[in-house]
């Protein structure tokens, strides 16, 4: 493998993990706070058994996210110098407020796991509430980032010079609003639906039946926020690529010519060689209305850029295909939670709609990833668009390979033991997290009490 | 601006050594401990760190986000020549990151305990050990900026006597820090006593690690002495960090615990500005010849004055909350 291609591979890698552990960091405090506050106004223990189990949840993924961020932050470094040596000063604010956002994220943790019976009752539920507040902002901020890179701002680029750098304005970068209340949104849908997921599972099986509907109900819930937010902000997200990013959105619809009135294609497989893209639906007229809110206006086409500053075109259309689908299909099912929530309140225990959720478990994530790569992908061949080549930002040391497999074996053995690890918080529910199970026992290990 | 910003680089790396260092010094505490009192050493160190651990490595962060948004050349300059000991300290961060929270978050206790117990003792030594290597390498004349070949660009500008010996007296400096923090986490005469018993035994590896620095210097013509001695500061910072050695033994036997964790931070401190009040912003020496000052490589002045503003902000929001945080936590439980 060649040191360029590992570099890449091996940023991916960590970001898509990361990602990962993020998203459930902005989200999960939330659903944690939500059962506290249950508990504290009504008082069922329950709901405080909810709290503590989820709460341990938070920590084992906080601490996941915190080091892979951690390590995120010197890999920019370790394998981008050339990119950080000049991006650094400008993208850095956010990432200074980050800092902030973050710390804050760990202490207000560190009061919420440890604060039980500790302090004022509400102190010690604002914390937990501190925790995904912060997190959340974090998230947003770290997005501000990355969406400078899709639309640099902040500077001038004068004979290979970056110059009159403000930090300010580049945080304010026109990607970042859209791509960051996308981003939020999908971060809600993937951790809503995979925890709601995981009750259901237990329901199904009829073990702690009430602990584990109740956490279902909730989850559920803040998964809507995701499923019915995630179209709205995604075609926001979409309008603003459509201007800053033609040949991405170009890429994102494998969509070759310039046209007025351009179809939206769905599916097919794009030939970058013949300039065509085969077996594909197209819906007539969709994208140029998608994209600009008329259904005549001009979509440009690949074949308008220059071929090398072209994205790989299958991977970006492929994944943008695979987070549309995911994302329609939470939205159905979204729609038949709502229905049976308002209308059919028996349908929530039925069999086949808690088999629904479980299947639905990884479809947030999925979608994720997809999305992602899009951003990431469409971006190519550029770190900076427009104005630093990813081939150009690259480390001069050799053998980044090795370094990709064994970033390799720590992320596979990470995750592996993590799913061990959630999978154990979940078989002790009866013993230390539901106060009506016959097994249940008041004293608990590990100091969080 | 630029000096408020290099302060608060200069007092998280501090900041880290001190709370992040005594982090890693419980584990290795931990690994020094004979089974018999092992269990309940792990006690005392658990209860002195469980709470505030996340927090303690948040400085780390600090100081790489100052490091690439306000020196972006140094910090690129760093990253290429010391690719390797980086990944090898983040292995170690992300190993003890992750076992600790296993440890101590798992909900059924069995023979997996065991593993992460092993691997949580083998990060504590890993961290700081690379630390002190960085440390070390960025004054040891010996980073390549230019083109060379790849044993000496990437591997012998950092791997050699004298940035193995700071790396062994970062982790006993980490572990002295450890030993006296917990001592008043204890909740008995006989764990006092096992824990004096360590901090003195430490107290002897920091010395003989620390004449092993200076030996090693000499030996390979870094000039580690004059840096330290040439001046006023640098003689009063060792000569108090050494007299509240004696401050500190004193207070142990009168019981007086909390002030000994304030003198033992002050010590760390104190090591810290001898080590750095001489090269002042010249923080990175090469084999040219040459140096990397902060204020030379520091960024655009609008940069600047922002992450100013920011970290001026942040420790507002901050400080509060996690004084607050600490003081609740090291409160002694009735």
């Amino acid at each position: 493998m060649d040191d360029f291609l590992a570099a890449r591979a091996q940023m991916a890698l960590s970001l898509g993990f990361h990602i990962i552990f993020a998203c459930v960091g902005m989200v999960m405090p939330f659903l944690m706070a939500f059962s506290h506050w249950k508990y504290l106004k009504t008082k069922d223990p329950v709901y405080k058994g909810l709290t503590k189990a989820w709460s341990k949840g938070v920590a084992i993924l906080f601490a996941t996210g915190a080091v892979s961020g951690t390590m995120l932050s010197f890999e920019l470094g370790l394998l981008w110098p050339e990119f950080m040596k000049h991006a650094g000063p400008i993208f850095g604010m956010p990432f200074s407020l980050e800092g902030t956002a973050f710390f804050i994220e760990a202490i207000a943790l560190g009061f919420f796991l440890y604060g039980w019976e500790k302090f004022n009752k509400w102190f010690h539920w604002f914390c937990g509430f501190l925790v995904g507040l912060s997190g959340l902002a974090s998230g947003i901020l770290v997005v501000a980032a990355n969406s400078w890179m899709n639309s640099p701002s902040g500077f001038d680029y004068i004979n290979g010079e970056y110059l009159n750098i403000d930090p300010i304005k580049a945080l304010f970068n026109d990607a970042w609003l859209p791509q960051a209340f996308h981003m939020t949104v999908a971060a809600f849908c993937a951790t809503g639906f995979a925890v709601a997921g995981v009750h259901a599972f237990y329901v199904l099986k009829n073990k702690n039946r009430v602990f584990h509907f109740k956490a279902f109900r909730i989850a559920a819930g803040f998964a809507l926020i995701g499923a019915f937010g995630a179209p709205i902000s995604g075609d926001i997200a979409a309008k603003s690529v459509a201007v800053r990013q033609p040949i991405k959105l170009a890429a994102m619809e494998a969509h070759f010519e310039t046209e007025k009135g351009a179809a939206f294609v769905l599916g097919g497989i794009p030939d970058v060689e013949k300039e065509e893209v085969t077996h594909a639906i197209k819906v007539p007229k969709v994208l140029s209305f998608l994209a600009f809110n008329d259904f005549d206006a001009e979509v440009r086409g690949l074949k308008e850029f220059p071929k090398d500053e072209w994205p790989p075109v299958a991977v970006t259309h492929y994944a943008f295909q695979v987070m549309i689908f995911f994302g329609m299909v939470m939205m159905a099912i979204g729609a038949i939670y709502l229905y049976a929530h308002f209308f059919k309140k028996d349908w929530l225990t039925k069999r086949w709609f808690l088999r629904l959720f479980i299947v639905a478990i990884p479809f947030g994530y999925i979608a994720l990833e997809a999305g992602w790569t899009v951003t990431e992908v469409g971006r190519q061949p550029w770190i900076i668009y427009g104005i630093m080549r990813t081939a150009d930002a690259v480390t001069p040391m050799p053998g980044i390979q090795y370094s990709f497999y064994f970033f390799t074996a720590i992320f596979v053995s990470l995750a592996l033991v993590i799913l061990f690890l959630l999978k154990r918080q979940i078989k002790m529910v009866p013993k230390l997290y539901d106060p009506t199970d016959p097994l249940f026992e008041a004293k608990e290990k590990g100091g969080v009490a | 601006m630029i000096y408020v910003v290099i302060g608060f680089l200069w007092l998280s790396i501090c900041l880290y050594l001190i709370f992040g260092g005594s982090d890693f010094g419980a584990g290795i505490i931990e690994l020094m401990t004979n089974k018999k009192d092992r269990a309940k050493i792990q006690g005392v160190m658990y209860e002195s760190m469980a709470p505030v651990w996340e927090a303690n490595h948040m400085w780390l962060i600090i100081a790489i986000v100052i490091m690439f948004v306000g020196f972006p050349v140094v910090y690129s300059t760093l990253s290429i020549s010391l690719h390797i000991p980086f990944v090898l300290m983040l292995v170690g961060i992300i190993a003890r990151g992750t076992a600790f929270t296993f440890l101590h978050y798992d909900a059924v206790e069995d023979r997996w305990q065991k593993l992460y117990t092993q691997i949580f003792y083998f990060s504590s030594l890993l961290t700081p050990f690379f630390l002190g290597v960085i440390a070390a390498s960025t004054i040891s004349h010996k980073l390549i900026a230019e083109e060379a070949p790849f044993p000496d660009k990437y591997i012998f500008s950092w791997l050699n006597w004298f940035g193995v010996s700071v790396g062994l007296f970062t982790i006993s400096i980490c572990a002295y820090l450890a030993s006296i923090f917990a001592l008043r986490e204890t909740r008995n005469d006989h764990e006092l006593a096992i824990l004096v018993r360590k901090a003195k035994k430490v107290m002897v590896y920091v010395v003989i690690s620390g004449a092993l620095v200076f030996l090693n210097a000499y030996l390979e013509k870094i000039p580690l002495f004059t840096l330290v001695f040439s001046g006023a500061i640098g003689i009063v910072a060792i000569l108090l960090a050494t007299v509240a050695l004696g401050v500190i033994f004193y207070c142990i036997k009168r019981r007086m615990l909390l002030p000994v964790r304030f003198l033992a931070g002050f010590q760390v401190v104190m090591i810290l500005v001898a080590a750095t009040y001489t090269n002042n912003t010249n923080i990175v020496f090469l084999s040219n010849g040459n140096h990397l000052s902060l204020l030379e490589h520091m960024a655009a002045p609008k940069t600047i004055e922002v992450l100013g503003w920011a970290l001026v902000l942040g420790s507002i929001f901050i400080l509060p909350f996690l004084f607050y945080l600490l003081y609740s936590f090291t409160k002694r439980s009735k």
